[in-house]
């Protein structure tokens, strides 16, 4: 079976985003000033081939985040799966 | 005595290192390639240069840090030998978890490339050993990624260590906005070390300052009393 793996990585909360603040100022620019807490993020998708069950596909996602997708030093990550047709 | 450079794909530094330490320091030094295991033990440093490993995708030094050699290069700073990473070379020692934290975007988001003030805080390290505390080294920074990240307990622990190595002068002279002017730190054990800042692009007086060779000074003389 294979999977459709959607996985988002931003910093965590905690940490000050410049990208994100620099984007802000620009759509306060524009005129959008009701715009908050905006972050900017990496989106990766990727297929996860030949693997029967859904947790033994979140279980790779998981390893793959933790050892080279996100840096857990400075970043959160979050990941969908769906079952490929 | 002999050295050891890394040349990483992307790598742009390894041949101003390898200058350095072969032309100016007289020391034997072979330059490595990430995609060959090698025996490190003959080495007395191992150096990981400055540049863009990988073209810096994902995030600097973090597909690098995979690459074969870097398990011969972790064998070896967990033996104690002596790593040195300038830059990109210190982005990967981090990504690899030889030295705490991880870099941001500097705070300006620009590439920040011009000389920096830093300061030397701890002589307690084999490439420091000869300099005084406190005395201010010129040397030229050149980065993207250089905004010294790490979580609060992580801080404290490196201030109770004396890991903060060097810093840059002040909030005026901290070009990334790194935490607490971090400009390198050393592991806790102390043989492993990384600096924003190119000390082999300040190594002669002819490239506007040599204050980057007080850094192989340091090592030289450590390695040449045997301490490590």
């Amino acid at each position: 079976m294979n999977w459709l793996v959607k996985v988002k990585i931003k910093l965590k909360e905690s940490i000050l985003d410049p990208q994100g603040q620099a984007v802000t100022t620009a759509l306060e620019a524009l005129g959008y000033k009701n715009v908050a807490d905006l972050q900017v993020g990496k989106y990766i998708e990727l297929t996860v081939n030949d693997l029967e069950k859904a947790e033994k596909v979140k279980e790779q996602v998981e390893e793959m985040c933790q050892r080279l997708l996100a840096n857990p030093v400075i970043e959160d990550y979050d990941y969908e799966i769906e079952e490929l047709a | 005595m002999k050295f050891a450079v890394i040349t990483f794909p992307g790598s742009n530094c390894d041949r101003d290192v390898y200058h350095v330490t072969s032309n100016v320091f007289q020391v034997a030094t072979d330059m490595l390639w990430y995609g060959e295991r090698k025996d490190l033990s003959c080495y007395d440093t191992v150096i990981l240069p400055g540049g863009f490993s990988y073209g810096d995708y994902l995030r600097s030094g973090a597909i690098a840090r995979f690459s074969p050699v870097m398990e011969d290069v972790i064998e070896y700073a967990r033996a104690g030998g002596l790593v040195l990473g300038i830059c990109n070379g210190f982005q990967i020692l981090m990504e690899a978890g030889l030295l705490p934290g991880a870099m941001k975007v500097n705070d300006s988001l620009k590439f920040v490339c011009r000389q920096v003030k830093i300061r030397v805080e701890n002589k307690e390290t084999a490439f420091t050993g000869s300099i005084k505390p406190g005395e201010v080294l010129e040397m030229p920074i050149a980065h993207r990624e250089g905004n010294y990240y790490l979580d609060r307990a992580g801080l404290e622990q490196l201030e109770a260590n004396n890991q903060i190595i060097f810093r840059y002068l002040n909030q005026e002279e901290n070009p990334n906005g790194s935490l607490a002017n971090i400009a390198g730190i050393c592991n806790r054990e102390r043989n492993v070390l990384g600096l924003m800042p190119h000390p082999e692009r300040a190594a002669e007086e002819i490239l506007g300052s040599a204050d980057g060779s007080k850094i192989f000074t340091s090592l030289l003389e450590s390695l040449s009393r045997g301490e490590s």
